[in-house]
């Protein structure tokens, strides 16, 4: 057991736990944090994600010590409901999910590549976030929620036209 | 519409404040014993107050045991209660799945929960607003007929100045208002001689109305089961055995003495938990624990293979025959040109992208349970009879979890947190690790299929022979769970069978048949290939042999595929309309396949399926570019027509296809589960790996509307004819027919050898 110093969306925060402990299990059960989730722990599926010093880190496999004396933000750390940041607003004009469990990681993944690259291509957003798991298949809707929030024009990649059967008249 | 949990008694108050009550046992079954007579059966059914409340400020609460799963459900459920009772949408509150303030209506399953649960919703409410119309009739002394309902307020037609709204007519107090309920479950039929609203009237049914749940998934404000935090709770994690009926010979628990914080190594029957202080701890004490497994009395198959082969040869304990006209004999004997072959369905995974979790919180005889079940009455039950208690003292409360497909039906986590808790005497967070997801998932079975099919000198098809072999659903059915097989209950029943459409019915064809043959499948020693429904199960597999079939039966006679299926649609128009629509927007080009300009190493092809799942008609027409060299695959466009009748949501639908339409992208090329005597291989997402950003297609949609019938299942049915519109699409590209799923490079590379 150790105290642990953590900096986490603007707050000093400390906790007192095993410092090779996976720092998602001190953000979920010691700071009661809900956006990042536990979905493998393995670093492949991307739901644990958060970001430390601006970087995309999988929080599952990274032991709260090297979290130490860095800056954390989670997807608490971006927005509420109440005053969304514009990517998750983007997300919610878009209706970019089904079960939304995987969301956590690929806004902030996106959050990550949009600092980055501010107006990135849909060839540039699916190579940003290949590794992410979305087993509901939000993909397409994830996609034009980047394009928006970057200001650039969701492409045409579902045009779903509704049409109205013959028997309808 | 809402989704937070209130009490009958918050919500009559109608304080507009919305509580988030983690209502443990005790205060919210008390509270309905006194007002609705709680019995171990639940609500009555036939009394009004069961389904919906009105509170003083208009709020209008609907109690319904259905779930919303991640597909958007419950705020289409809230859209028809809303456009029944003329009252605003964010007036409706949806309360779901509390097993102390619901009504079973069957589990939520197979995306025919606004077909079944819709209905009894609709009708229930209203039978509220017929009551509310009666009461505004004497308060405002006028006819019923000559009364009027604008956003919940009553008024007199001619004379819109008198008025009065629903709370203030009934808010705070009970309908006491009997209904008919007849039936259970999904064939529950709720206040059925009530007139309800015309749809060509509807003004919310119908609308895109966006989803109240996402927003906070966005930001991290929902509360997923995983979430739930009660006081005092500590943390489980299971130790599975290589099957169910191999007992722990020994449990050293000095293996795991250096790890703090552990509070119980939980032994009971041959099951094995340890309940730990922190996550952390219960993590690795799982890891760590030596136990040592007696051996299973039965192996595991040695692979696929020896699947296929045991499908093959076993005889089929029930058959389902859903068409068999003319006669098959006579067919073959006047068919000039005859064809046959088989075609190879994987197990798969439902793969959730949350692995299970619970709380349980089990004091004395009496038991609290937070899960995501599909099934909140069915997991009561199970749980229930796992700790001998009856079923009215344990209190569910349905959380929602990842999207499941399926597979919480068989909501196996909930014991294991049930068995924890009372051993601990305390509340048990469980949380299974990936790899227990993995291995103990109640599999979508394999499936191996024949067929045989017969055409006359002018290459009309005269004899359809279609047999699918495949597996009930073991964990299905009310059957016992992994912790109740781990404790001496076994299975009662043979599993529920894995349905029998798709398999060319959509077709009228003059000597047709098609068998679903039942192969009895492993339960006594239940090994981590049990099975259960997985997305539209059973189907998948079906319309992939069946309408590959078909393309090659066209194919060997030159004919269209579009036009050539055009020939056996008789009847109802709405196929041949998905059909048409899909082929129209996908511009499709009459011609045979495959196209002869095939010489370059990556070729193109595109490729058509049809399907009716349920009533419900899909179309898909995919595109593909198939590497020559490598065998890779790549699925560019998918179009794809869709009639479920009446479409209460249609961005809502819009969403559940794209993601249905990803998931069979992602099950055609890529999903197989392997194994070998040990055990399930694919333990982590890099060995069951599934579609990515990089491999996804671009999606074209065509919704069709019809108002004049009733809304049918919408969503899932569009995972039905993608595989098949793939394997065709990579016939046209390159001329080799993939009878074995998954594409993978390997078999497109053999396939363009043979
Ligand atoms: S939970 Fe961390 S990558 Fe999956
Ligand atoms: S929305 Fe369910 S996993 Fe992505």
């Amino acid at each position: 057991m150790a105290q642990i110093s953590l900096h986490v969306n603007g707050k000093n925060r400390v906790v007192n736990t095993d410092p090779g402990t996976p720092l998602l299990y001190v953000l979920r059960d010691d700071l009661e944090l809900h956006g990042p989730r536990f979905g493998c722990g393995l670093g492949q599926c991307g739901a644990c994600t958060v970001l430390m010093d601006g970087n995309a880190v999988r929080s599952c496999i990274l032991p709260v010590s090297a979290a130490q004396k860095r800056s954390i933000t989670t997807l608490e750390g971006l927005g509420s409901v109440a005053r969304p940041h514009p990517l998750q607003a983007a997300f919610i004009e878009e209706q970019a999910a089904q079960c939304g469990y995987c969301m956590n990681g690929m806004v902030m993944g996106a959050k990550a590549l949009l600092d980055k690259n501010p107006h990135p291509t849909p060839a540039e957003i699916k190579h940003a976030l290949n590794n992410y798991i979305c087993r509901c298949g939000s993909h397409l809707r994830v996609i034009r929620a980047i394009q928006r929030a970057s200001g650039s024009q969701p492409g045409k990649l579902i045009t779903g036209a509704v049409s109205t059967s013959s028997s309808r008249g | 519409m809402n989704t937070k949990t209130i009490s009958r008694r918050d919500l009559l108050k109608g304080s507009g404040a919305l509580i988030v009550s983690f209502s443990f046992f005790g205060t919210a079954s008390q509270l309905l014993a006194q007002s609705t007579g709680l019995s171990d059966d639940g609500l009555d059914p036939t009394s009004l107050d069961s389904w919906i409340a009105v509170a003083q400020d208009g709020n209008i609460t609907v109690f319904t045991g259905k779930v919303e799963l991640g597909t958007g459900v419950v705020t289409a459920l809230a859209q028809i209660v809303a456009e029944e009772l003329d009252v605003p949408f964010n007036k409706v509150h949806m309360d779901m799945g509390d097993t102390a303030k619901t009504i079973d209506q069957g589990v939520t399953a197979a995306s025919r929960t606004v077909e079944r649960g819709g209905p009894q919703l609709r009708q229930a409410s209203a039978a509220a607003r017929q009551e509310l119309l009666k009461l505004a009739s004497g308060r405002l002394d006028a006819p019923v007929d000559k009364l009027t309902v604008t956003d919940g307020v009553v008024s007199v037609v001619d004379n819109p100045a008198r008025k009065i709204s629903y709370g203030n007519l009934l808010g705070g107090k009970r309908f006491n208002v009997k209904i008919v309920a007849a039936g259970v479950g999904w064939d529950m039929k709720v206040a059925p001689g009530i007139p309800a609203k015309n749809p060509k009237d509807y003004k919310i049914v119908g609308t895109s109305v966006p989803r109240i749940d996402l927003p906070e998934k966005f930001t991290g404000e929902f509360t997923f089961t995983q979430d739930v935090r009660v006081p005092g709770m500590l943390h489980g994690r299971v130790v599975r055995p290589t099957t169910t009926v191999s007992k722990p010979v020994s449990v050293d628990e000095s293996s795991i003495r250096q790890i703090p914080d552990i509070v119980k190594v939980v032994k009971e029957g041959s099951f094995v938990g340890v309940v730990a202080k922190t996550e952390w701890a219960a993590i690795q004490a799982a890891r760590t624990l030596k136990v040592t497994w007696s051996a299973p009395s039965k192996k595991l198959p040695a692979g696929p293979d020896e699947v296929f082969n045991y499908l093959r040869d076993t005889k089929s304990f029930k058959d389902t025959i859903p068409v068999n006209r003319g006669n098959l004999d006579a067919g073959f004997s006047q068919a000039s040109k005859k064809f046959e072959a088989n075609y190879h369905w994987p197990f798969q995974l439902h793969g959730m992208m949350a692995p299970s979790c619970a709380v349980a919180d089990v004091q004395g005889d009496k038991a609290t349970i937070w899960t995501g079940t599909q099934g909140p009455f069915r997991t009561r039950d199970a749980v229930a009879k796992l700790l001998s208690i009856p079923k009215g003292n344990v209190h569910l409360l349905y959380r929602e979890s990842s999207g499941s497909y399926g597979r919480l039906e068989a909501d196996d986590v909930a014991e294991d947190a049930a068995l924890m808790s009372r051993a601990v005497g305390k509340p048990v967070r469980v949380q299974w690790m990936r790899e227990n997801e993995h291995a103990w998932d109640p599999k979508g079975p394999s499936q191996y299929l024949t067929i045989r099919a017969g055409a006359d000198a002018q290459g009309n098809l005269i004899a359809w022979d279609f047999m699918d072999r495949s597996f009930p659903w073991t964990a299905a059915e009310g059957n016992a769970l992994l912790a109740s097989n781990q404790t001496g209950l076994r299975a009662t029943n043979p599993g529920f069978l894995n349905g029998a459409s798709g398999g060319g019915q959509v077709y009228t064809i003059e000597n047709q048949k098609v068998v679903a043959a039942s192969i009895p499948w492993v339960q006594e020693d239940e090994w981590p290939l049990r099975t259960s429904n997985l997305r539209a199960p059973g189907d998948l597999a079906r319309v992939f042999a069946s309408e590959c079939f078909l393309d090659e039966v066209a194919s060997s006679l030159g004919m269209d595929p579009v036009q050539y299926r055009l020939r056996y649609i008789t009847g109802d128009k709405r196929p041949a309309e998905v059909l048409l629509a899909a082929a129209k927007k996908s511009g499709w080009v009459e011609r045979p396949s495959p196209t002869l300009s095939s010489g370059k190493q990556k070729a193109t092809g595109r490729g058509v399926a049809l399907a009716n799942r349920a009533n419900t008609m899909i179309a898909a027409v995919a595109e593909v570019e198939v590497d020559k060299a490598t065998g890779q695959v790549a699925v560019q466009r998918i179009t794809l027509a869709h009639d479920c009748g009446l479409i209460v949501n249609p961005d809502g639908l819009k969403n559940q296809i794209e993601g249905n339409i990803m998931q069979g992208v992602s099950r055609a090329l890529l999903e197989e589960v392997l194994w070998d005597e040990n055990g399930v291989k694919n333990l982590d997402w890099g060995s069951y790996p599934v579609v990515s950003y990089e491999q996804i297609p671009d999606v074209e949609i065509v919704l069709i509307d019809r108002p004049e019938m009733p809304a049918l299942g919408g969503g899932e049915a569009s995972i039905v004819p993608i595989t098949a519109a793939i394997g065709n699409a990579i016939f046209d590209a390159v001329g080799a027919r993939l009878r074995q799923v998954p594409y993978t490079p390997q078999r497109v590379l053999g396939a363009l050898k043979a």
